[in-house]
Parts: structure tokens; C-alpha cells; sequence
């Protein structure tokens, strides 16, 4: 299984895992923009429940 | 030496019978610690192994990803971009990659459209997650709505393996034709690039003189892509804390009541076992017997339950949790990886402060006078 899923990403060159489809940010977390939580404007809250379990990486956090 | 192994057995078979005097508060009190526990562990084993996972599988990802960013936003990358960054040494070799998302305004789901080389225009390779939701299988016509408004039909080739599941659930391959056909994808440009680097320890370097060369793009490194996953589950990541801080609070509540005092009839039995002559000593060892007994089977049990939730039966009951509002979800089964060290923690954290939390109340109604103790 775990073969299978090293195959497909080394073939097709993918970033991410598939794990939560609700949103682009949560999709491919890794590829997600620098202000992915507040996608619409600057004071907007989050709208998918799995953006509180996917928060954004931390280096995605401390660079400006 | 067996003097000692005997006393210890004495005890222990006392402390077993006194815990079976009060079966009814006893057994809901191992319910609800094992309750505690299994929770604990669960999300611990879950976001272990989701861990490990994603490292082992996103090995494979490409070395560096550069995007193009306009206004905070990643942008199309001119395809332009290739040769110059081709030609920074130690660059092995650089792939444009064409993807994008699709909403299937039928089924609610989002799906991941990829260019790939090897598929013949009109046809398209799905995930095994589209195929379940769509009810589709290999030589059926998959509908796309196209950006210009007709839908488009693809035949599917075939359906990804499901051991792939992890990684290609929502994942649509068509030819590059047809992706851009689709989204009107314009000439002479890609999504973002994958780039190879011969030296690992290259990459950091070159990734930032790709950003010094061209100001507007990102590059991310493959490392980052890894640490990503390793945030995402870390155990401040968003709801983890949540629900392992609930837990613990719960347990320190649990732990606080036992450590607050004991019942009547518990310093009362204290009371009378002093009084036929046994020691401070032996009254602690039964009190650290009854509250390991307890605590240990909940340990116990609580992680074998977690261990079968999560590897068995793919951590079903976090599935809602998890799966938020998205329509499709993977389903896999994750590789047994049980971290020692976090067993430990996880034993430290329970069992422990629990089994002392029952010895200072008892050493507290040890050391009074039987008569008194008794009377109380």
C-alpha cells in the first residue's frame, strides 16, 4: 500500500497527500499560499472544519 | 527474596478481592480511565503513523517546486522559466506540471485534474475515491464541464490502484490537450515547476538563486513539503490540542477526585486493618496495588482498543472529524508504527500520576489512629 502510494507520487511528481478535499489549502498543504487561512480578505475566519486540524506549517507562519 | 515476592502477593490478591467488594464503582471508574486513555492513544497512534506516512510517501516528490506568486497568490508560471532555471548548475532537470481543481457540482466533491504524458486525448485515468463516489468504473464516460460551458466526456482508462489511495484518491489524469482545452489554459504556460537536484544538499542553495533570479516566484523545498506534514500532526496542530486537552483535563479531574480523599467505608477499612495489625507500610502497598490494578488494565485496555481503532478499522471514529465537509474521503488502511517512546510518555502521564493520586489520601488516613479512623 505504502509502495503503491511512493510509486504515484515519485511517477506523477505530487506534492501532497490526499487526506482532506474540502479546500485547495487543506488539498495540497504544502503548495497552499503564504495567507491560505484568510483566503478572502485579511480578517476573514476560517470556513472548513479541517483547516483547524490542517493549520498552516510553521515555516509558512514565520516567514512575512 | 520470596518472602518479599510473597508479601507483594498476598497483598495484591487482597487488593484484588477488595476491589471486587466494590465491583459497581470500580468497574466504572476502569470504563471511564479506559475511555481516557483509549482517546489519548488513538490520537496519538493516528497522527503518529499519519506521520511517518506522509514522510515515507512524499520521498518521492519532486526536490523543488517553484511557483510564481503575483499579489500574495500563486499565478501560472511562464513555461519561459524552464531554460533559465535549467540552466542553474546542479538543476538535473525541470518539469512543468499542468493541474488544477475541479467541483463536481453533481456529487459536491473537488477533484484533483492532472496533465499527464502517457494518456491518449479522450481519455482519463481517475482515483479510486472518484470512482466510488461517481459510481464510475473502467470504460465508462466521465462528465467535466469545461470552462467555455459544454460538458466534455472522457472515457476512463483506469481506475488507480487503491493501495495508492493515499496519494491519488481525488486525482483526475487527462493529456495535456485536454487539460488545457478544458480550462482554457493559455499557451506557453504551467502551473508550477518540478524541479530534480542531483545533490541534496544542494537544494537550499538553489533554491535560493532561483529566488534571487526571479524575484516573483517560490520556490519550496522538499523538505518543507515534509515538514509540512510534520506540523500538520504535531500535537499544537488545531483540533489535536483540543481534543488531547480535553483529554488530559479530563484525567486530571479523575486523578483529582481519587487524590481529594477517600469514602467512609474506605478510611474505615483502613482503620480496621491497622487495628488487626497491619503497618502503615502494608496499607500503602495495597492502596499502590489497588490503584495499579485499576489504572494498569485501563492503560491496557485503552491502548489495545486505540491500536484497533486506528490500524483495523482505519480510524473510523475520527472519520467525521476528518472529513470536515469534503464529499470524497480516502479510504486507507494505515501501517501499524507504534512510537516506544511515546507509549512511555503516554504511561507516564496516566498510570503514574493516577497510582500515586490514590497513595496520599490512604498514607493520610494510615498514619491516624485506628480507633479514630474508624469513628470517622
Amino acid at each position: 500500500m505504502r509502495e503503491a502510494s511512493r510509486l504515484m507520487v515519485q511517477q506523477l511528481q505530487l506534492t501532497d497527500l490526499c487526506l482532506f478535499t474540502e479546500a485547495r489549502y487543506t488539498r495540497h498543504p504544502s503548495m497552499a499560499d503564504l495567507h491560505s487561512a484568510f483566503q478572502d480578505h485579511p480578517l476573514a475566519l476560517e470556513h472548513f472544519p479541517s483547516g483547524s486540524l490542517a493549520t498552516p506549517p510553521r515555516f509558512r507562519r514565520e516567514r512575512p | 527474596m520470596n518472602r518479599s515476592i510473597e508479601r507483594h502477593r498476598n497483598i495484591l490478591d487482597f487488593a484484588l478481592s477488595s476491589l471486587l467488594r466494590r465491583k459497581g464503582k470500580n468497574v466504572s471508574l476502569w470504563v471511564m480511565y479506559t475511555l481516557v486513555v483509549f482517546l489519548i492513544a488513538a490520537i496519538v497512534f493516528y497522527t503518529h503513523a499519519l506521520k511517518r506516512e506522509a514522510a515515507l510517501i512524499l520521498q518521492g516528490a519532486p526536490d523543488i517546486v517553484v511557483q510564481k506568486m503575483v499579489a500574495g497568490r500563486h499565478d501560472l508560471v511562464p513555461v519561459g522559466y524552464v531554460e533559465k532555471i535549467a540552466a542553474i548548475r546542479g538543476v538535473t532537470a525541470v518539469r512543468p506540471r499542468l493541474w488544477g481543481y475541479y467541483y463536481d457540482a453533481v456529487t459536491g466533491a473537488n477533484f484533483t485534474l492532472m496533465a499527464s504524458d502517457d494518456l491518449p486525448p479522450g481519455t482519463a485515468d481517475i482515483g479510486n475515491g472518484i470512482a466510488r463516489t461517481m459510481r464510475i468504473a473502467e470504460g465508462d464516460f466521465i462528465p467535466i464541464r469545461a470552462v467555455p460551458g459544454a460538458t466534455t466526456l472522457f472515457q476512463v482508462r483506469k481506475v488507480l490502484p487503491y493501495a495508492s489511495e493515499l496519494a491519488s484518491s481525488d486525482l483526475i489524469l487527462l493529456s495535456e490537450g485536454d487539460l488545457r482545452a478544458l480550462f482554457d489554459f493559455p499557451r506557453g504556460f504551467a502551473t508550477d515547476l518540478a524541479l530534480t537536484v542531483g545533490n541534496p544538499a544542494e537544494r537550499a542553495t538553489i533554491a535560493a538563486k532561483i529566488a534571487a533570479q526571479f524575484p516573483d516566484s517560490r520556490p519550496i523545498l522538499n523538505s518543507e513539503i515534509l515538514r509540512t506534514y510534520d506540523s500538520i500532526f504535531d500535537w499544537r496542530g488545531g483540533m489535536m490540542v483540543v481534543m488531547l486537552g480535553v483529554a488530559v483535563f479530563s484525567f486530571v479531574i479523575f486523578a483529582w477526585d481519587k487524590a481529594t480523599g477517600l469514602s467512609a467505608e474506605e478510611r474505615k477499612e483502613i482503620g480496621i486493618l491497622k487495628s488487626v495489625g497491619w503497618e502503615t507500610g502494608d496499607v500503602l502497598l495495597l492502596k499502590f496495588w489497588e490503584g495499579a490494578v485499576v489504572s494498569l488494565a485501563a492503560f491496557l485496555c485503552g491502548v489495545i482498543l486505540a491500536y484497533v481503532q486506528v490500524f483495523f478499522f482505519s480510524a473510523s471514529l475520527f472519520e467525521p472529524a476528518l472529513k470536515g465537509w469534503a464529499v470524497l474521503y480516502p479510504r486507507f488502511k494505515l501501517v501499524p508504527d507504534v512510537d516506544p517512546y511515546l507509549l512511555a510518555v503516554l504511561f507516564f502521564l496516566t498510570v503514574v500520576p493516577y497510582t500515586v493520586a490514590t497513595i496520599i489520601p490512604s498514607w493520610r488516613a494510615a498514619t491516624v489512629d485506628p480507633d479514630a479512623a474508624m469513628r470517622s
